[in-house]
């Protein structure tokens, strides 16, 4: 079952064309990362999924809904958490979700049990300052509990872990993650280690369309066949072993690249029947950001 | 939207809006009494340094009237500084973007508009009461408010006045991205119709004529005089609701 489906969507502000031809959909309970480089369109997709923005052209769909500009029906079922996430800063956090808690409609005990739970899962429960005086962090995990508040069916997080620390990031992803449980996440980055260790599925978008879609392992295939690095100890090892096999690249000191993956055993029998000691031989997973740089064209 | 009420209601008394409008009016309604009361002794102590210009001072009489003239000098100061004040009130939400987590929970816009149009239109009614209320109450102390035909409509009259800002404050909000847009747009269209009603043919119905309770109250015109004004008046803020609400639901916010 389809969470959140794009369909041919396009977005034009005048003359510029920030979106062309975006179809993706979000199945249930899954991580869904998007990528793309500054300025590729992912806030602005993110704003028209929440009805801030008109859609220029085609339909986004949300737990099979439509979603309409302005005041739209599918928001009840969104919690969004914002890149620069701002609250009302004469307000305390707990007051702040019971306003968040009263706005949906929840039953005033629910408010109250739901708050503590929340400010507790984001490390907040023992603020009670004003929020005029939180740094960014501590607004992105207000931030995370006032989305998750309402118990959302889709949650959209525009570049969640832009703002924090290393172990702020973590405690977020792991957020993220154990949130799978009950909700489906969409959220937006260019941090590509953040995508490797959570997402179960990604999109990049580049030039206003979708270059590259489908689960981490899929995406991660299409990359050419990984390369393998060969370090040996000595250097007249490395010059001999690049003598015989041309076709091996400079990759550092005493290192070198083998691309074609394939020839590697031939490598392997020629030190064998040297007797060269070896330093380290390590196949290189094709990783996020060979694909991201590849996609982009550099 | 009882919700957003209550945020509005702790919004406007957290960040002082509230308690310095207050003060300002209570002052004002404090203020006109007792410079109307002040009078004779401030013409007295001045009376040397007068006479020196040629002006000789007689004994001045003072009554309720002499309050009335100052609190009709006075208001249109208050509600300007009113509309100085309150006037961020919607655009200050859109430069920080506190309305977007609002409107993604699925709060309608017009529930939004709806609340912020009842705080508006609440002080304004109260913050004027207050000051009426208090030199009404002085000027029944010291003198006899008797002498002052139609008091009550023409007070209204005036609190008309206010509504009619305010509407246009509403509505400026609504299409507007900045607080400078909106206070030159209530406050120049309030000029353009006060320089307007200066043709006494559009002074017959233009909101203007509200603001000059004093003829009212020294009889020179009757409140017949005022109906067609009143009319368009409230025809206008019908309007500026409407529109504020069509254009608010389509905000980019």
């Amino acid at each position: 079952m389809e969470m959140l489906s794009l369909s041919h969507v396009s977005k034009n502000f005048g003359e510029k064309q920030v979106l062309r031809d975006v179809s993706f959909s979000v199945p249930e309970h899954t991580v869904y990362g998007f990528v793309g480089q500054n300025g590729a369109g992912k806030t602005t997709a993110m704003k028209m999924i929440l009805g801030l923005l008109t859609v220029s052209g085609g339909e986004i769909t949300v737990d099979g809904m439509p979603v309409r500009y302005g005041n739209t029906p599918t928001n009840r079922l969104i919690g969004y958490l914002p890149d620069v996430p701002e609250f009302y800063p004469y307000m305390t956090p707990s007051e702040y979700l019971r306003f968040c808690g009263e706005i949906s409609g929840m039953p005033a005990k629910e408010i109250k049990s739901r708050c503590e739970e929340l400010l507790r899962l984001v490390g907040l429960e023992n603020e009670k300052h004003r929020i005029k005086g939180f740094s960014r962090g501590m607004k992105q995990r207000l931030g995370v509990a006032q989305a998750l508040f309402g118990r959302p069916k889709l949650l959209i997080c525009d570049e969640p872990t832009s703002a924090l620390d290393p172990a702020g990031r973590k405690e977020l992803l792991d957020i993220l993650t154990a949130a799978k449980e009950e909700t489906t996440v969409l959220f937006s980055t260019h941090i590509l280690s953040d995508v490797e260790h959570i997402c179960d599925e990604m999109a990049f978008l580049h030039e206003g369309k979708i270059a590259l879609k489908g689960s981490l392992d899929e995406v991660r295939k299409l990359k050419k066949a990984s390369a393998v690095t060969v370090e040996m100890e000595q250097p007249e090892a490395t010059k001999a072993l690049r003598q015989a096999f041309p076709f091996l690249k400079a990759a550092g000191k005493n290192s070198l690249l083998l691309e074609e993956a394939e020839r590697l055993p031939e490598l392997l029998h020629w030190i064998a029947d040297r007797r060269y000691p070896v330093m380290r031989i390590e196949r290189q997973e094709a990783d996020l950001e060979d694909l991201f740089m590849e996609v982009v064209g550099r | 939207m009882n919700a957003f009420l209550k945020k509005e209601w702790m919004e406007w008394n957290r960040t002082g809006r509230s308690w310095i409008l207050l003060l300002v009016f209570v002052l004002f309604g404090i203020m006109n009494p007792a410079l109307a009361k002040l009078t004779p002794w401030l013409m007295e102590a001045f009376s040397d340094s007068l006479a020196d210009t040629g002006l000789v001072t007689t004994a001045v009489q003072v009554d309720a009237m002499t309050s009335w003239v100052q609190f009709y000098k006075n208001i249109p100061m208050g509600l300007i500084i009113f509309i100085l004040i309150v006037g961020g009130n919607f655009t200050a939400e859109y430069e920080k973007g506190t309305l977007i987590p609002v409107v993604t929970k699925g709060l309608s816009r017009r529930s939004i508009l709806a609340a912020k149009a009842v705080f508006l239109y609440g002080s304004w009614t109260v913050l004027y009461a207050a000051c009426f209320g208090i030199t009404y109450g002085y000027n029944e102390y010291f003198w006899d408010n008797g002498i002052a035909g139609n008091l009550f409509f023409a007070v209204a009259c005036t609190w008309l006045f206010g509504i009619w800002t305010v509407a246009l404050l509403i509505f400026f909000s609504a299409v507007s991205k900045s607080s400078s847009q909106v206070l030159l747009g209530t406050g120049g269209t309030a000029l353009g119709v006060y320089l307007l009603s200066m043709f006494p043919k559009l002074d017959a119905f233009l909101p203007a004529r509200l603001l000059r309770g004093m003829e009212l109250l020294q009889r020179v015109k009757s409140p017949e005089d005022y109906y067609a004004n009143i009319a368009v008046v409230g025809l206008m803020v019908l309007l500026c609701m409407v529109l504020s609400v069509g254009c608010f639901n389509r905000k980019q916010l």
